[in-house]
């Protein structure tokens, strides 16, 4: 077996007296798709923040393809792909403009950008498109694009922050779909966090399920409903999990960002 | 495939040495600036009203009036360059609102996720506010080609003249990028804006000569970026237009400025997005 794409070692984040991130010991071997379920407010985010170089650990660490995630932060970088909750493609821009800036920023040889780019716009459904202003695309296609976006240096670990948030069915299935296909495409490893229990259960091969910062559950969606108890629903193990039902809503601050981040995407 | 066919396309490119590397990821970031204006050029073509309005309506009330004494040149050459530099600080100042909002939207994320360095990252916002500036240059002139500015048409000094405006527009954006690290969010950046452009405009010599101030205000001056730019810019722009410094060390300080505040906004731009 190989070294793990991702390895947490008592990963700690405190902000004043609010410890987000609790002392988080994880693998996520090669190849896997792994799920981080949890409320708002869990700490899913800040700990793919961590993961992915942009918030520094207040204590332990972690290592993501092998690079130390504090030490080796840009030796992370260029072994990852993004997609935040947020948008990350630029709408006064046009798509193949918005995967240019990448290829570039990622240094794909000057010689290979312009076919990986017709790749990448392929792949996802888009070459009708790409020469179009992103701010006139549809949720999905947005969504779609940014995966493409993040995928362009080819990385070993692909993190999806909340996917397919404010996205009606149809294009959520088609942004399963796409992540599919990717993986079965370049094998790379896929960490997502997530409160859509069939999203978890559609795509996840494994999952860790966060409360107030810590692990409060880790096993394939089978083991942890067997866990809860015969025939569970993962709704139920997700309540069993975290003590309370799912999504009372967070801060003031989640749902305007949600809100808005659905508005701009919808 | 193993993670080690998936790094084989890295280390098949030879990687640039890190200065080159650096430049030519600020370009990249910097071009992207450029493309939406080019897609979307309004804002900065209503950024050219207020320069015209300050020459034409300001200008020439005070030209009128005499009450200014400009030494050898007359008060519309005097003011023409002050006019352009204020102009590119005016709009440079806003720039850090654009930074807030790429956050907001989590473009900023992807800047941040990707290998270029924090300094190129910043270097690039730098630079693509320096070049929005030249755009304010050309109506300057043209405003000022109107108007019968006895303007210098040798090719250096024209090339000088962008150099200069570039350098201190990019200086100013910088600037504002670390105020909008320091407020994050836009409500508090819009009145901090406003509050920092006038004391910024007024204590230069922009709209009259720094030795009319009182002694308190000349030292501020003489702190000010914006006064070595429109010094610069009156010797380089205006037909036997006077210059207290030498010009090579007008560059010199706002070549400075934009390094060192390239530097702390290097180190303050990644807690944005924390």
């Amino acid at each position: 077996m190989t070294a793990p794409a991702i390895e947490c070692a008592a990963l700690t984040r405190r902000f004043d007296a609010l410890t987000a991130v609790d002392a988080l010991t994880l693998q996520v071997a090669d190849g896997e798709v792994f799920g981080l379920l949890g409320p708002n407010g869990a700490g899913k985010t800040t700990t793919i923040k961590m993961l992915i170089t942009l918030l520094d650990p207040t204590s332990g660490g972690a290592r993501v393809a092998g690079h130390d995630i504090v030490r080796d932060a840009r030796a992370v970088r260029r072994s990852i792909g993004y997609v935040p909750q947020l948008l990350s493609s630029d709408g006064t821009l046009s798509a193949r403009e918005n995967l240019d800036i990448s290829t570039r920023l990622y240094h794909v040889p000057r010689g290979e950008r312009r076919q990986r780019i017709d790749e990448a716009l392929e792949f996802m459904g888009l070459s009708e498109v790409g020469d179009k202003l992103v701010r006139t695309f549809s949720g999905g296609m947005i969504r779609r694009l940014e995966i493409a976006q993040a995928m362009l240096h080819r990385p070993a670990v692909l993190f999806l922050d909340e996917p397919t948030v404010g996205l009606d069915p149809v294009a959520r299935r088609a942004v399963w779909e796409h992540v599919r296909r990717l993986r079965e495409r370049d094998g790379t490893t896929v960490m997502l966090t997530t409160h859509y229990m069939d999203e978890a259960a559609e795509l996840c091969e494994r999952l860790g399920i966060m409360h107030l910062g810590k692990l409060a559950a880790l096993g394939t969606p089978a083991e942890l409903a067997a866990q809860v108890g015969p025939g569970a629903t993962l709704d139920a193990v997700f309540t069993h999990f975290t003590g309370s039902g799912l999504d009372e809503g967070g801060s003031y601050r989640d749902v305007a960002r949600t809100r808005r981040t659905a508005r701009r995407l919808g | 495939m193993t993670s080690l066919e998936r790094a084989a396309p890295h280390a098949a490119s030879a990687e640039p040495v890190a200065p080159v590397r650096l430049l030519l990821d600020a370009w990249t970031v910097a071009s992207a600036e450029l493309r939406k204006l080019a897609h979307d050029p309004t804002e900065v073509a209503t950024r050219a009203v207020q320069p015209i309005l300050w020459l034409v309506v300001f200008g020439q009330v005070m030209a009128q009036s005499r009450v200014i004494e400009t030494g050898s040149v007359g008060y519309m050459d005097f003011l023409a360059p002050g006019v352009l530099a204020q102009s590119a600080l005016f709009s440079a100042i806003f720039f850090g609102i654009a930074v807030i909002w790429e956050r907001d939207l989590g473009v900023l994320h992807k800047y941040l996720v990707s290998p270029a360095s924090r300094e190129a990252l910043v270097a690039g916002k730098a630079l693509a506010g320096g070049l929005r500036a030249l755009v304010q240059a050309f109506v300057v002139y043209l405003a000022a080609v109107l108007i019968g500015i006895h303007l210098r048409w040798e090719l250096p000094s024209l090339v000088g003249v962008a150099l200069v405006v570039v350098l201190g527009a990019a200086g100013f954006a910088t600037f504002s990028l670390i105020v909008a690290c320091v407020v994050r969010t836009r409500e508090r950046f819009m009145g901090i804006g406003q509050v920092l452009t006038m004391p910024l405009f007024f204590a230069s010599s922009a709209i009259y000569p720094i030795s009319l101030m009182p002694g308190w205000l000349q030292v501020f001056a003489h702190l000010n970026p914006l006064t070595y730019q429109v010094d610069a810019l009156r010797a380089l722009m205006i037909d036997g237009g006077p210059s207290t410094y030498p010009i090579p060390l007008d560059i010199a300080v706002l070549a400075g400025t934009v390094v060192v505040l390239v530097a702390i906004a290097s180190r303050l731009y990644p807690r944005l997005a924390q």
